[in-house]
């Protein structure tokens, strides 16, 4: 890979850091990507629905858009397409975006800060109709069943609020356990 | 990206920014959730059909056990006859209902009492009373299968039914013992009556523990209104899956003094349920699938109550058979036990252990052979109850709700009119009024598909350690993720994403490897009996499913003992045949301290109690809570 490179007289970032990452990094990623697609594989024959495609990305630590998800399925898709993608298509495009660190994770404190921007009174909560108007109008709206499935974990039964500090904090753990 | 708090940016543009933040940030912690449901699935999955596969090996063993009889020293014949399970009773169909009848119900038995011909009454008293937990008397129970068998007997393999002008048929799947569901389903869609006819595709027992009243009810049904309540058999409605999967057990509880008899007379009503019914010549409705060798005709003139699904077919003493018989048993395991997949083809179903996976194409053709446009099975727990394939042309249909575990799925039913576009009704039993959150439902199943795999590793550990050790030459008792992964699948031989999983079975060393002793920290045995040590332990703990269903068999009158010989013969056996070194003296010492009142008998439930696990961290909680 270094003559490929010493012919060209810049050489990019993700070059030097390709080669300077360890085979064993590179075959363990290769690993773990291969273990996530193959719970959605579920004709064992190497081939997940085209539809499972995010979640396979997203629960390998990546926070994609939707509009990025669109972009990385168009690359993935057949000629034709099948409706399915073939791991030895997804494998090398999926290795790139874990090993280049797309898509990075949002932190808490990020996520809060957006709760806060959303809560311009400065109330300290959020009411549910508030919320929904947001998240299903705006950004990449959220389908109905998305906003009720958030809803149901984030209002408080007693006060009938999104106290978002608590939910974020909960949800946040959640996700670890 | 940042959110960018400068006065000069919009409020408009900050508050895009963050809802699409907050909409990444929650698809992704959706889709995690979604990664661990699907894993969840996969886990119960596994095991199940391991277990299913398992029953290969008990078959192998009884083969093996009939190879050897001579050995038994005066036991053999006795053993075999429990082996065959034949009735040795001879009596006549008149003589046995004369009997029945003759049966003394006490004056304290407060449940229904059934008379024949059955009426509205007594399925009403039936349904009031399990409703309540009471148990039908043995003396009913016998009867109804009685006329349940007479009934079967006329009729044919597969049922042609049609819909009139305002019916609609209801089509239910697999109930495995679950009574809340069924219950639930009257429920929602009434009861079964001339109005209101009704179809229940197989695998009504094993699992649930209300087998027994879902049988009683539906055979009540068939009685009271035979053109309209419909049975297909399932691959459940069997005695030896019934040995392992629970309904034996749940019968001999329920009824000590005619619980043998119960369960002869059950063999052979499954072995008479119908395998397929059809409606309007265009849907046809089996418990399993098609293969590409199915064929409706053929299957209409097979001997059903002869051909025993595969199981049980090395009982047989007699030299092979013809080759029709083969075809005949291929056809009905075909029926009863594949499952549709979505490529192409035709091909062994080792997952189960029996049947095919059979592709589009394979329906398709054979829909077009029969002038069918639709294909209904069951035979597979599906989260929504229910799932289309095959282009539509291939519908599972689930009854049986929160099968693996509360809140895992949900269960469903179909109506289907004359127009013959299938309608889904679901539902879901829930012992909470209050409705879990998905990730609540997520955590509670995973938890229980984690506890059922820490235990198949338990169940393995010297084998695992074994095989960890070889690669920690150094004895740090540390190995990669990548080697752990690779022990863990060679020895269990369950196909999953061992490396996805493993944040929740093992724990990681500061420098990244796994500690691979901390899968097995979370489990301790329960009391072992003394003179065993840990190796014996653990083959028991492997082999106690197989055990019961041995001691089951052994055990003629169904009392829970059985004499120290038997015990030892069988123990000597079995070990033999798994190729596990026990010395004579081990087994003799096992067997009496077992033996606790000196009577030269042995409580085999009290023996397989010893051999339960507890999980350290259930009990941490349970304590903390």
């Amino acid at each position: 890979e270094v003559t490929e490179t010493s012919k060209k007289s810049i050489v990019t970032f993700s070059e030097i850091h390709h080669f300077l990452l360890s085979d064993t990094i590179i075959t363990e990623t290769q690993k773990r990507i291969s273990n996530a697609f193959d719970v959605f594989d579920h004709e064992s024959n190497k081939t997940v629905d085209v539809r499972e495609i995010g979640t396979i990305i997203r629960s390998l630590g990546c926070f994609p858009s939707e509009a990025d998800l669109h972009d990385i399925i168009a690359e993935l898709e057949e000629e034709e397409p099948t409706g399915f993608v073939r791991y030895e298509k997804f494998l090398p495009t999926m290795t790139k975006i874990l090993l280049e660190r797309k898509f990075r994770p949002i932190t808490e404190d990020l996520l809060l800060q957006a709760f806060e921007v959303l809560d311009q009174q400065k109330k300290g909560h959020l009411e549910p109709e508030e919320l929904t108007k947001y998240l299903t109008q705006e950004g990449e709206p959220f389908t109905q069943e998305e906003m009720d499935e958030m809803l149901s974990a984030a209002v408080d039964p007693d006060k009938n609020v999104i106290l978002y500090k608590d939910f974020v904090s909960m949800m946040t753990f959640d996700d670890t356990r | 990206m940042r959110i960018n708090c400068s006065n000069r940016t919009s409020l408009k543009g900050r508050s895009m920014k963050a809802a699409i933040l907050i909409q990444r940030w929650y698809r992704r912690y959706v889709a995690h959730l979604e990664m661990r449901r699907r894993y969840t699935w996969n886990i119960f999955q596994s095991i199940e059909y391991a277990g299913e596969q398992d029953q290969l090996q008990l078959s192998s063993f009884f083969s093996f056990m009939l190879d050897n009889v001579t050995q038994m020293n005066g036991n053999g014949p006795d053993l075999i006859s429990h082996l065959l399970d034949s009735v040795v009773d001879p009596l006549t169909e008149e003589v046995r209902q004369l009997k029945y009848e003759q049966i003394v119900v006490s004056e304290s038995y407060s449940g229904p009492r059934l008379s024949f011909p059955l009426s509205v009454t007594d399925t009403n008293a039936l349904l009031s009373a399990f409703k309540e937990e009471q148990t039908l008397h043995g003396k009913y129970v016998l009867q109804l299968l009685y006329e349940t068998k007479k009934f079967l007997k006329q009729m044919p393999n597969v049922i042609y039914l049609s819909t009139s002008y305002a019916k609609e048929i209801t089509i239910c799947g697999d109930l495995h013992g679950s009574l809340d569901d069924l219950l639930l389903i009257f429920y929602k869609n009434g009861l079964p009556s001339a109005e209101n006819p009704y179809i229940f595709n197989g695998d009504f027992v094993d699992r649930g523990k209300k087998s027994t009243e879902i049988i009683i009810i539906l055979f009540a049904f068939l009685l009271l209104y035979p053109d309209h309540m419909h049975l297909n058999r399932g691959n459940h409605e069997d005695h030896i899956m019934n040995l392992r999967y629970g309904f034996t057990k749940e019968v001999m509880q329920k009824y000590k003094t005619h619980g043998r008899e119960i369960l002869q007379l059950l063999q052979d009503v499954f072995s008479l349920l119908p395998l397929a019914t059809v409606i309007d010549n265009k849907v046809l409705i089996v418990h399993g699938g098609i293969s590409d060798k199915t064929d409706l005709d053929f299957l209409s003139t097979v001997e059903r109550h002869k051909v025993v699904p595969f199981l049980d077919s090395f009982v047989s003493l007699e030299p092979p058979e013809p080759p029709r018989e083969e075809l005949e048993w291929q056809q009905v395991v075909d029926i009863l036990w594949s499952d549709p997949k979505n490529q192409n083809g035709c091909s062994l179903n080792s997952f189960r252990g029996g049947g095919c996976y059979f592709g589009p194409d394979v329906t398709q053709a054979l829909l077009q052979k029969h002038d069918l446009c639709l294909l209904i099975r069951s035979h597979e727990c599906k989260q929504e109850g229910y799932e289309l394939c095959h282009n539509g042309q291939v519908i599972t249909i689930f009854s049986a709700s929160n099968y693996y575990e509360e809140g895992s799925n949900r269960g469903a039913y179909i109506k289907l009119g004359p127009e013959l576009v299938p309608r889904f009704f679901q539902y879901q039993v829930s012992r909470s009024t209050r409705k879990l959150t998905l990730h609540q439902r997520v955590r509670v199943a995973e938890g229980s598909a984690l506890r059922a795999l820490k235990e198949k590793l338990y169940a393995q550990r010297s084998e695992l350690m074994a095989a960890f050790q070889q690669y920690d030459i150094d004895n740090t008792g540390r190995i990669s993720t990548s080697e752990w992964a690779q022990v863990v699948e060679s020895v269990l031989r369950l196909d999953l994403p061992w490396r996805t999983l493993r944040p929740r079975l093992a724990r990681l060393s500061a420098d990244g490897n796994v500690e691979y002793g901390s899968c097995f920290e979370d489990i301790s045995p329960g009391e072992p009996i003394p003179p065993v040590t840990p190796n014996l332990a653990e083959t028991l703990y492997r082999y106690r499913t197989d055990l019961e269903i041995i001691f089951n068999i052994i055990d003629k009158d169904h009392s829970g003992q059985i004499s120290i010989e038997e015990f030892r013969q069988t123990w000597k056996l079995f070990t033999s045949h798994l190729g596990v070194a026990v010395n004579d003296q081990t087994i003799d010492d096992m067997a009496r301290s077992i033996d606790f009142n000196k009577d030269g008998s042995i409580d085999f439930n009290e023996f397989l109690e010893a051999f339960r696990v507890v999980h350290k961290l259930d009990v941490k909680e349970q304590q903390q809570g």
